[in-house]
This record gives structure tokens, sequence and C-alpha cells, in this order.
């Protein structure tokens, strides 16, 4: 970490260090764009897993972006009538299905070429060597790199339940009874059977760079890693699991700190937080958590409150809360008179902001990743920790863009209980009913809107880092959701803009409403469904 | 629940952790990486590289604070054969041969044992060729009985280059052949692969399905894993995918020396001094003398490193990780100001440096977690110029250089001083410093004497 400075910035000091970034981007800009092309047959995960790796990439801050070939297929033929579609010797909708590949190939090219998209999933079955080819010609075009996630499944129990799991309320079984979607579906999948050519990794495919998930993660073939990017997309799917489990995020008890409106530090419980963490150990009898592991920071309150449930914990540094460097346990309004001009620049830009010898949330996106990687390894989990990291951790699980993580309302004495369900994540909120001090900040009203790129914002620089084969480009806006705050030509300041629209869902998200969150509310703040206990 | 909680906390005051008051049970997070210790067994023809995989990945592990220990069935072969004559010795037929060489893997198993179950080990890298499904029973069943977990890591090669290269590389060298002429040797280590190869049965996808393993081809060209079960093996894993053979060279430095520097000061962000910018300059000259082929240059988001890199000329990357170690409090303090002002704490650093945490910053121990993210991604890259600070330094060097927890903070690391990293035999580097222009080949010992407890 940085040098806690004695004084704030002095603007003389900015320029300098706007100048200390430009000569790292320029190795950036030279890198080539990545297309993760999916193989597999229907029911295979293809989707599950293109989503899951959008989202951990986006998360990662390497700007990714979906295109499925379903949703394409969905707009253009407006009602699916059964499953002779996709018969390999209908002529007609062959050519159909045709043209659906290169207008999203087409997509593609705009966001990757034009938008600063840095990787775009390409989620189609993509069974055959021929459109394969098409693709790899493609890209070559385009002098993309092209890395194959191919899903070999052949346990008839598993891709029985994941048609039941997403196929049944697929927008295009509307209205049929479950026996018949299966049976439609199921036929489905034969008419692809005929014509798919797997990956051989042996001869025609030996050059390609590629990996092969076999039943549900069980084993992977994985061929020619060509660079970082990849070999962390790798080593992502390697520790995804599809079993059933929940994720417990809730913060420590109220503290003194927080008390006194006090932010960091490393102060103890306050009365009401020690109620808070009895009633955690209630509520985690009560939901009979088997297996339950806990996780802490190295901060006193976290431990504290995990002290109270009388079962083993983990400690974890890098779960600590962020680091507020010369302003650590000042209030707000101390920092605002103290340090007025760092108080006005977190606000334009909370996500990047990082304080004067601390951390940006940025940074403790990147300080986070082991223990996201580690969340998706376990079972069940508890972890404890604290407002800004919660909210991190969230942003992961929820989807939520750097314009939202920092503002995203992670209350004292409240858990969320975090279940994969379908493509994305249920969350159930816990009121465990122990008062509180409210440590939510709300976005300010008029955030700086400005053209110009301020000369005083902080610069950081993306992580993690390296070489000729990974670019962070920014990412500017995203087909579709056009932003309003930005400008069209390429900032200097990397935008962290993700895309909110969730393009290439092939499910309606109905009943299965993953996030519980329906648009902004008047705080501009993410909405939770609300359960107390 | 159980009685006595909650319990009270104190803070370890060198550690800078809370704990129960009791003799808590608290899992840090590296040293409780799995529940059971784990078993890694290499399998493989003779020059398939599983040593110089057995001893990298050891390097890393313990590096990381994963106690891990390799036992080689080689060595105990030469210790209890004295004298090798020739391939014979390996023939399938040699019933005296297979005898002794059965009874070096028990006695290696053995000592294995010792260490996971007494001496507190978490990871036993068992290697050797492991070739037969019958050897790889005895040992799964010598695990189960122990309650270890087993994950194999076989290594498979056909290319005919690779395995020549490797014999000149490694075996010539070995104490088997150590009165021979090169030729001689060669023939003999070929014939000595051949008497494996007959009775070579490699993991096989579906007979060894419920095994954990990972099958590494092609000097990792092609991966093939199965039923990786925990952490541990999810990150050897990792590891394995990331390591790479071609050879290039690894440059560490420091930033020039800062304003800080000069007035002793710990800690902070000045800027270069005069005698900093001059030792930029001349590592411009020389890394333009040595012409080295597509070098990365990276920095942390320090200004001294920054500065210095920026001299260079040349891009470069910035990484946080690569910060100088935050001596919270302390920071922009003298050593005499700390011991006069913190008198207890420059005393505990005293103790145990390594794991020593400045309150409200950072220990050597945080350093090494911090910095694993750069070793993963020096690896994989090639050749690579690291600007980076003492503390962080000493860090990377002691993962090249199989350095522990109790040398890694007293390994000599001074400025406008470039150390060169060469790749040599199994995994290992060799070390030379470069002061400035001048190259000075210094052996390992030389260049990194420790340095008196004050700084």
């Amino acid at each position: 970490m940085a040098a806690r400075h004695q004084r704030p910035v002095a603007a003389s000091d900015s320029s300098a260090r706007t100048n200390e970034k430009k000569c790292s981007w320029a190795s950036y800009m030279t890198n080539s764009p990545t297309m993760i092309v999916m193989i597999g047959l229907p029911a295979r995960g293809k989707t599950y897993m293109s989503k899951k790796l959008t989202r951990y990439l986006n998360w990662i801050g390497v700007p990714t972006k979906v295109f499925n070939l379903g949703v394409y297929r969905r707009n253009a033929v407006k009602s699916y009538k059964s499953y002779d579609f996709f018969r390999h010797d209908n002529k007609e909708a062959m050519e159909i299905r045709k043209k659906f590949a290169i207008v999203a190939l087409a997509d593609v090219k705009t966001y990757l070429s034009e938008e600063g998209g840095q990787i775009a999933v390409f989620d189609a079955t993509n069974t055959t060597r021929e459109r394969r080819e098409l693709i790899l010609n493609f890209a070559k075009d385009n002098a993309y790199k092209v890395f194959f996630v191919e899903s070999v499944c052949d346990d008839p129990d598993v891709i029985a339940e994941n048609i039941m799991d997403v196929k049944v309320s697929s927008p295009d079984y509307p209205e049929r009874d479950r026996e018949s979607v299966m049976g439609d579906f199921l036929k489905r999948i034969e008419c692809y059977k005929v014509t798919y050519q797997p990956l051989d990794p042996d001869e025609h495919d030996k050059n390609l760079s590629f990996i092969q998930v076999i039943n549900v993660g069980r084993s992977f073939l994985v061929n020619r890693v060509q660079d970082y990017i990849q070999s962390k997309i790798v080593y992502y799917l390697m520790n995804i699991h599809v079993h059933s489990h929940s994720i417990y995020l809730c913060r420590h008890g109220e503290s003194h700190h927080n008390m006194e409106g006090r932010i960091g530090g490393d102060s103890e419980l306050s009365e009401r937080g020690k109620e808070f963490a009895a009633a955690l150990k209630r509520f985690v009898k009560e939901h009979k958590l088997s297996d339950l592991k806990v996780w802490t920071s190295q901060l006193r309150r976290t431990i504290q409150t995990a002290e109270e449930l009388g079962i083993p914990y983990e400690q974890w540094k890098i779960l600590n809360e962020i680091d507020a460097g010369v302003c650590e346990e000042m209030t707000y309004k101390m920092i605002e008179e103290k340090y007025p001009e760092e108080y006005a620049m977190r606000d334009q830009d909370k996500y990047h902001y990082r304080y004067p010898g601390g951390e940006s949330y940025q940074d403790l996106v990147q300080r986070l990743e082991p223990v996201i990687m580690e969340l998706e390894r376990q079972a069940n989990v508890l972890v404890i920790c604290h407002q800004a990291v919660m909210r991190c951790l969230l942003a992961y699980f929820l989807d939520k863009g750097a314009d939202d993580l920092p503002f995203l309302k992670c209350p004292l004495h409240t858990v969320l209980k975090l279940t994969p369900v379908a493509y994305g994540c249920k969350v159930d909120v816990f009121d465990l009913g122990v008062e509180a001090v409210n440590t939510h900040r709300d976005r300010p009203l008029n955030k700086g809107q400005t053209d110009a790129i301020p000369a005083f914002l902080r610069r950081n620089s993306f992580t993690p880092l390296s070489s000729q084969d990974q670019i962070k480009r920014p990412r500017l806006y995203s087909v579709g959701n056009p932003s309003h705050t930005r400008m069209s030509q390429a900032p200097t300041l990397p935008s962290m803009q993700f895309s909110e629209a969730s393009e290439g869902s092939e499910t309606v998200q109905s009943e299965n409403s993953l996030n519980g969150f329906t648009g902004a509310d008047t705080d501009d703040c993410v909405e939770f469904k609300n359960r107390s206990t | 629940m159980v009685e006595g909680y909650p319990r009270e906390l104190t803070q370890n005051p060198l550690r800078k952790i809370w704990m129960p008051c009791k003799n808590g049970h608290i899992a840090h997070r590296r040293v409780c990486m799995t529940n059971c210790p784990t078993l890694i067994v290499t399998v493989g023809l003779p020059a398939r590289g599983k040593t110089y995989i057995s001893k990298k990945l050891t390097r890393y592990l313990n590096w990381i604070g994963v106690p891990t220990k390799e036992f080689n069935v080689g060595q105990y072969r030469r210790e209890c054969l004295k004298i090798y004559k020739s391939f014979e010795f390996f023939r399938p037929d040699n019933e005296e041969g297979l005898k002794i060489r059965r009874q070096c893997a028990l006695s290696a198993l053995n000592d294995v044992r010792q260490y996971l179950s007494v001496e507190g080990g978490q990871v036993a890298v068992f290697d050797a060729t492991n070739t037969t499904r019958d050897r790889r029973r005895t040992i799964i069943m010598f695990a189960e009985q122990n309650g270890y977990r087993v994950f194999f890591v076989e290594s498979v090669c056909e290319d005919p280059e690779v395995i020549a290269q490797n014999i000149v590389q490694v075996k010539l060298g070995n104490p088997d052949y150590i009165d021979c002429n090169s030729d001689e040797a060669i023939k003999d280590f070929m014939k000595r692969i051949k008497c494996y190869e007959s009775s070579y049965q490699p993991l096989d996808e579906v007979l060894d399905r419920d095994l954990s393993y990972i099958k590494i081809m092609d000097v990792g060209r092609r991966y093939l894993v199965n039923r990786v079960v925990d952490h541990v093996q999810s990150r050897i894993v990792y590891y394995l995918m990331n390591i790479h053979i071609t050879p290039r060279s690894i440059y560490l430095c420091r930033h020039g020396e800062s304003d800080l520097n000069i007035k002793g000061r710990i800690g902070g962000d000045s800027g270069l001094s005069d005698r900093g910018k001059e030792f930029a300059k001349r590592l411009r000259n020389f890394l333009q003398e040595q012409n080295i082929k597509n070098l990365k240059v990276w920095t942390s988001q320090m200004k001294r490193t920054i500065q210095t890199a920026e001299i260079l000329g040349v891009s470069y990357e910035q990484w946080k990780s690569l910060n100088e170690i935050d001596a919270g409090v302390c920071e922009e303090m003298m050593y005499e100001e700390i011991q006069e002002r913190y008198p207890l704490e420059f005393a505990l650093r005293d103790q145990d440096k390594y794991r020593y945490r400045y309150p409200k910053g950072e220990s050597y121990e945080d350093l090494v977690q911090r910095l694993e993210p750069v070793i993963m991604e020096l690896e994989r890259q090639e050749n690579v110029l690291v600007i980076c600070h003492q503390a962080v330094l000493r860090c990377l060097l002691a993962y090249f250089l199989d350095k522990t927890a109790d040398e890694l903070p007293y390994l000599k690391c001074p400025l406008h001083t470039v150390l060169k990293l060469t790749p040599v035999a199994y995994g290992n580097f060799f070390l030379s410093s470069l002061f400035q222009n001048v190259n000075v080949q210094r052996s390992t010992e030389d260049a990194l004497q420790t340095v008196p407890a004050h700084f």
C-alpha cells in the first residue's frame, strides 16, 4: 500500500500522476480481443457457463459480453412450434439458423472492435466443424483469438435435471406441460446428435485452444492455452460446480466506531453489536446449516462476532475492510472538512477513487478474487465481513457493475442468503431485528456528470495485469444500452461500465427471478426482496 | 453450544492477529488449506521432467506457506547401491534390481509417513517413475492407511528432441554418469528408458477414472485433469498449467535511490534523487546493450519505481501488488526513531522478522500472499524486468532461490544492483548480480550475505 501522506495531494502532483499512467496504456492497446466459443449439445450447461464466466470476467475488470444464438433465433422466428425446426434435413430452417449466426458474429465484431469489448462469449451449440470453421475464419479476419469451451456430458440424470431446471421455463415453451416439454426437448437434442462432431484433440483440432469440460467438471481436457486470460478462464471453470449450496453474507455487529460515525479502524462491538452476534448464533442454529464454514476478516469486530457463534472459523486478512489511508477513523464530516478535494473526488467516481495511502473499491475487487474463487469451490459458507467488502462480493454474485457496486445496500445486522438458481442468484434478506446505526451513504444527487475528464482524478492501474496478451480496454457502452453519461470517444480514464441488460439470456427471468431486483428505486440503490426472521 | 464462548480476544503483539485468550482453535488461512495431508505422486518414463516438476512444485508450495517436501526415490537407490554400473540394473528381468528398487520405494514411503504424520508436513511429493498400476496401487493403499489424499502428476512426452535435450541437460551431470563420457552416458540412458517402456501403464481415462490426477502432455501443450477434490489440488493444477520450460531470464532490481532513502526513512512515496536518476539512466544503457528479446517491464504503483521505468523509455506495467511493504504507523520514520518511539515493536520485529506485522501495516508473510499472482504471472512470462522495492524483492528472490521464511527477511538487496536469474537444471535458478554496467558473477551465498538486523 502507498504511504500515508501527511497532507492531501496537491494539484501539481496530480498531473504527474496523470502522466504516470500513459506509458503503460500503450502496451495494453496492442492486444487482441478474444472470442470464447461454446460447444455442446443442448442442455449441456453452455449458457450456464457462459453467463457465469461473463459475470466473473466483468467483475475482475475485463469487459465481456455474451452473445446467445437462441435469443437471435427467437427474435426472428416469432413463435417456436416444435423440434422440427432443428432437424438437420430441414433446409429452410438451416438457412435461417446460419443467418442468425452471421448476424450474431457481426454484433460480436461491433462489440470487440468498436465498442472496446475485450471478450465475446459466443453461446451456441457450434456442434459441426463447418460452423466452427466459419467462426475461426471470422476471427482470423478480425485478428481475434479464439478459445473453445466444450461441454460434454453423458450422464442422463444430469441432462434431465438440466432440462427441468431451465428449459421448462424457456420462452420456447410458454404453455406446455412438463412432460411434453421434456419430450420435445429430448427430440431436439437428437436432431443435433446426428451431426455432432466433438472436438478432436488428437488430430483435427489439435492446434486449437480449448477446454473440454467433461461430466460437469469431473474432468477436463485443456489444449494449448495461449495467454493469461485463457489461463484464468480455465482456472475459473475448473473451480465452479453445480451442487446446490448457499452463501451467507453479513457484516460484523455494530461497532463503537460505527456508533460514532467513524470509518475504518479496529474497534470492538458495541452492546447492540453483541446482541446481533447472539441473534446470528440463533439464526445459524435455526437454519440447521450443516458443515457450515465461517470466515471472518482479521479485524476485531468480525472475529468477536464469530466468537459468539461457538463454532470454528477462519480469519482472512484479505477480507479486511477497505483501507481508508489518511482518512482512517475519521467521520465523513471530518473528511469533508480536512480533505475537501478528496471528499469531492470520491463522490465523482466512488469505484475508482483511492484514498490517499489507502485503497479503492477497484483495489478491493482485486484483493478479494481469491475469496470469490474459494467461495465457488466451497459448499455452505458464512462470511462475516465489512460494508465495502460485502458490496464487492455481492456485486460479483448479483452481476452489479462498477457504477452500482459502491452503493449496494449492506446494512448492519442483516444477513443475505445467496442461492444459485438457474442462471443467476436468488437473494433472501434476513433482518435479524437488532437495531443499529445506518452507515449507508446514498449516491450523491448531482454526481459529476461532466464531459471533461477531471484532472484530479486519481488513476489506478488495472489488475490483474500483464503482458501483451491482455488489454484492459475502456468500455464505452454496450449495444442496447448506450450510456448517457459518457462520451463515445475513448476516454483516457477507462470507464468501467458494465452491461446491465442481460442480453443473451435464454430464459425469461420469470418466477425464477434471480436477483429479485426491480428497477432503480429513488436513491438509485439496489432493492432486495425483504424477509425478516 | 460450546462452553466458554464467546471468548475474550487478545492481539498477538508480533503478528497483530486477534486470538481467543486460551489457545484457541483458529485456522489461519494458509496453514490450513486442506484437512488431511496430500501425497503427490509423479508418474512417467525417465527424462520426462518429473523431478523438474517435483522440485518446482515443492519450492512453490513452501513459498506460499504449505510445508512440503520431496522424496526422490532415485536418491534412495543411489544411497543403497553406492555405485551405478549400467542400465542392466533396470532390466525388468533383473530380480535383484527389482528387489532393491522396491525396497527403496518403501523406505521413501516410510520417510513420507514420518514427514506427514509426525513432523507436521502438509504435502509430500513422491518423485519416482511409478509407471505400473501395481506400484501405484501400493502407494494408494499406503495413503489410505495413513489418511493421506493422493494426487498423481503424470508427464507424458514423445517428442524425441525434448527428451534428448533433457538427457543432455540433467542426466549427464548426474552422479550416475560421473565417470562416463557423454556418448556413453546417453546410450546407456536411452537403454534405461527402454527398460521401463515395456511395462509402462499410463494413467487411463477409464481404468483410473476414480483417481485424482493431472496428465501433462508434451511439456504443457495439453492437460487432462481428473477429479480435483480440494483447494490444494486446485492450486497445484493451476500452477502446473502456468509453468513452462522456454529459456528466458528474469531481471530484478529496486527503484533508483529515492529522497527518503537518503534521509534513512522507510516507506513513503518519494521521488528519485539525482543518483537514483543516474542509476535509471545506466539501467537504460545496460538494457540497450543486452538487447533482450521482448522484455516486459513491471513496476509498482509508487512514484520511485515508475520514475525509474520512465527513464528507461520503454512501455511498462504497474502492479499495485508490487508496492513496498506497508509499515503502518512506522511509515516514513527512521529506524532510530522507531526504536525510540516504539521500542517494543522494534524488539518484536527482530524476534521474528518474517511474521512480524507493523501496527496497521503488513508483515513479510502478508507480502508473500500479496505477491503470489505476480509469481504466477512471472512463471507464465518469458523475459521480464521487475523494478520494485527491498522487502518485495526479498520475497520474490526467496521464491526463485528457495529461501526459507527465516532467511527471506535478511536477503541482501542493495540499491542500484540488478539481479539476473537464469534457469538451470530442475527448475532452479542461477543468480548473477550486475552492478550498473559491470557484470559480476558471484556465488549465491556471496551475493546474499545476511545483513545486520538493523536493516
